[in-house]
């Protein structure tokens, strides 16, 4: 019985729960705009990575070199384009 | 009569009423001559409904040489305007509409599908797959580039080009500045292009991570696959950006939204910045399969294998990740401090350490070669000295402080043509006349190959070098005229001579393949450079299935260890082989995107709206289609490979 209980899914699907109710609480409380924003990043972040590895599974097949390899690229991608774009439009603007 | 008055040109000139019915005889010139040669069945069972990657690959050709042939009149024309001093040739505004239109063809419908049909005329074959990964898709890439350069370029006679230049940079490139619907041709005709190139990236990537003949390990790839693997991955990442700004340009042009006005909160030098996230990996997209030709080109003429394989390989994945993180280089004087500068002037600057290494493994390659001079040989050794003129001029650029001198001057221009002609399109002529009897099963003439690679070069350095003296004097990009006491006249006429030139290279390019489809011999072996990757091992012409049995890898240089030390590249029996089936499909659906970027261009939104569904129907159809693919039969294999055996 044990092996047929999608327990490592089942698990992912309350804790993905919890994350979104963790992020509704930004609506529902009266938080500081810095620490609902820093609330709705990190658990939008751990959601999508949740996501990407119980639910679609990322690292089950043989392609999981490739597969991870992609997504830390296009992490760094996405992140060097915020940031710099924020870098030369904002924080480095005279 | 309102609703075509929009239609009409809003600037015209006699040259571009002569140029509509050019277009217009043309187009009834192609349309009798395939009646009359009654070759209509023939194009669409052929051609328009072809699934195969290398009838794709060809088409992509034919469109990149008609498009450098629009993009040289273009250049002519402007270079022409600046030979002298105060010159009436063309005026203000004609000038603006066609060096933006010079950039964008130049760049994404010249270089771009250049690099697309090698891309995928080769890979497939030199990693022994039998096609790409995803076929049909594949066609839907080229549908989709085709119909949007097509749209781009008839935006000069119907509606008026685009004229804030290839970068279309707000705010002249929003509804104040830019009231023709040039601008709108600009950012739709590019964003249906670049889906295709969007496509083809995720394929192509695919493709070379799950297709790979049995035994041939990322290490054990050529190098062009590598260089493949690598723009792929570039496209996959750079290209979602430029649709998001393309997206938002249109949205700003269309329906009154303010991403990039100067008023109500929109910042317009945003479009500058995501312009050149994506711009500057671009330029990698299209330099590194080039550098990837010319390893093969390399290493096959001086009869050695390629010096330094693995440090290749490294440097391209450095600049893979390095082209996303020097975009600033091209806006140093938008007002950034001097921290900011500093840090896209550093990693400018380290990107030319990668570009280096390549270089020297070039050199370390041809070191005790026994090197043979042909035509794809000469353009690579001519591309070593000229590239790194502009590699050179480039750190130049890097450097901020000094940044403010040359930006916006001619020193750019010639910069940048310095990098993408020895770079780009040396890479792709000499790609092309290296797998051009692959291709067709002739070859090109020698004699007149190398005539157009002096005759390019020479006019190359007379064009490019005199820019590099008159913008450092302050002779800025971009205007259509100068006065005679800036004294840049007689440079300027330098380089005019330069590109006509370079013309004359063009002319005895295509005279050259005229000449060698008529009078070269059809009797060459399928293998005529003593090349030393899988693409030459099989037949010539090549079959739809590639390779009758896949081959097995067990090395760099599979088949140059099956000519010289023995190694068995095919085992076992014929086997029956899957292939996919054609599909109308992609064409139709370019078709349809070609209605729906025309309407979108001219706000007519019934029709918009019509495509747009017509476009989710035919997804729809797909996705509930059954199409199996068909199979060739071990018989037919057998009877192919007899005849093509017999024919070498």
């Amino acid at each position: 019985m044990k092996e047929l209980f999608p327990a490592k899914q089942v698990m992912g699907f309350v804790f993905s729960l919890v994350l979104t109710i963790v992020a509704l609480l930004v609506y529902y409380l009266d938080m500081s705009f810095t620490a609902g924003m820093t609330v709705l990043l990190i658990t939008a972040f751990i959601q999508a990575g949740l996501q990407l590895v119980v639910f679609m599974h990322a690292g089950e097949t043989e392609d999981r070199g490739a597969i991870y390899t992609n997504i830390y690229y296009g992490l760094f991608v996405a992140l060097v384009t915020i940031f710099g774009t924020l870098l030369c439009m904002i924080w480095g603007y005279i | 009569m309102d609703f075509f008055d929009r239609f009409a040109i809003p600037h015209p000139s006699p040259v571009i009423y002569a140029s509509m019915v050019a277009i217009g005889l043309t187009v009834l010139a192609i349309i009798a001559g395939l009646s009359y040669f009654k070759k209509w069945g023939y194009l669409w069972r052929e051609w328009l409904t072809t699934v195969d990657h290398k009838r794709i690959g060809i088409m992509y050709l034919i469109s990149a040489l008609l498009m450098l042939f629009r993009g040289g009149v273009d250049a002519i024309m402007l270079r022409a305007q600046l030979a002298t001093p105060e010159a009436k040739l063309l005026d203000a505004q004609h000038y603006n509409e066609i060096f933006s239109t010079h950039g964008v063809v130049m760049i994404l419908f010249m270089a771009m599908p250049f690099i697309m049909a090698l891309m995928n005329f080769v890979v497939p074959l030199q990693i022994g797959a039998r096609d790409v990964a995803f076929p049909r898709l594949n066609a839907l890439s080229f549908w989709l580039f085709f119909m949007g350069a097509m749209l781009f370029n008839i935006s000069f006679v119907i509606g008026g080009s685009p004229d804030a230049g290839w970068t279309s940079y707000f705010p002249l490139a929003g509804n104040e500045f830019s009231e023709s619907v040039g601008t709108n041709y600009y950012m739709i005709a590019i964003q249906i292009a670049g889906i295709g190139t969007l496509l083809t990236g995720i394929n192509f990537m695919t493709t070379i991570l799950k297709m790979r003949a049995p035994g041939m390990t990322l290490m054990k790839m050529p190098m062009f696959t590598w260089s493949s693997l690598v723009a792929n991955l570039i496209i996959v990442f750079a290209f979602p950006v430029l649709t998001v700004a393309l997206a938002m340009g249109t949205m700003d042009r269309l329906f009154g939204t303010h991403f990039f006005t100067t008023d109500n909160g929109g910042m317009d030098m945003l479009w500058a910045n995501l312009f050149w996230v994506w711009g500057h990996p671009e330029v990698y997209i299209l330099i590194l399969p080039s550098f990837g030709i010319y390893s093969e080109i390399i290493s096959t003429f001086a009869r050695r294998n390629l010096y330094g394989y693995k440090s290749m390989v490294y440097s391209m994945v450095v600049i893979a990740a390095y082209s996303f993180l020097v975009w600033a280089h091209h806006f140093f004087t938008m007002g950034q401090g001097a921290l900011t500068n500093s840090i896209f002037s550093i990693t400018t600057m380290a990107i030319a350490v990668p570009t280096g290494v390549k270089i020297f493994n070039w050199l370390f390659t041809l070191y005790k070669g026994k090197i043979e001079m042909t035509t794809p040989m000469l353009y690579s050794m001519l591309f070593i000295p000229l590239f790194t003129i502009g590699g050179v001029t480039g750190v130049m650029l890097a450097m901020s402080a000094a940044d403010y001198q040359y930006h916006n001057t001619m020193f750019l221009v010639a910069h940048f043509h310095n990098v993408i002609i020895p770079g780009v399109v040396f890479a792709m002529l000499a790609g092309l006349t290296y797998y051009w009897p692959k291709m067709f099963g002739f070859m090109l003439n020698e004699k007149l190959g190398k005539w157009t690679a002096w005759l390019l070069s020479i006019g190359f350095l007379l064009a490019f070098m005199p820019m590099y003296i008159t913008g450092l004097d302050g002779q800025a990009r971009r205007m259509y005229t100068y006065s005679e006491s800036t004294g840049f006249g007689p440079w300027n006429m330098v380089s005019f001579i330069g590109a006509a030139i370079m013309a004359v290279g063009f002319a005895v390019l295509v005279y050259n393949v005229y000449y060698s489809v008529r009078y070269a011999s059809r009797n060459i072996s399928s293998d005529p450079w003593d090349a030393r990757t899988l693409e030459w091992a099989t037949h010539t012409p090549v079959p739809e299935y590639n390779f009758a049995q896949v081959p097995q890898i067990d090395s760099i240089e599979t088949f140059w260890d099956a000519k010289k030390k023995g190694h068995v590249l095919f085992k076992g029996k014929y086997e029956k082989i899957h292939m996919p089936n054609n599909s109308g499909m992609p064409f139709i659906m370019g078709c349809i995107f070609f209605a729906w970027g025309f309407s979108f261009v001219f706000g007519i939104w019934v029709p918009l709206i019509l495509t747009t569904i017509g476009i989710f129907i035919c997804m729809a159809l797909r996705s509930f289609e059954n199409d199996h693919g068909h199979y060739i039969s071990v018989e037919e294999i057998e009877e192919t490979e007899t005849k093509l055996r017999g024919a070498n």
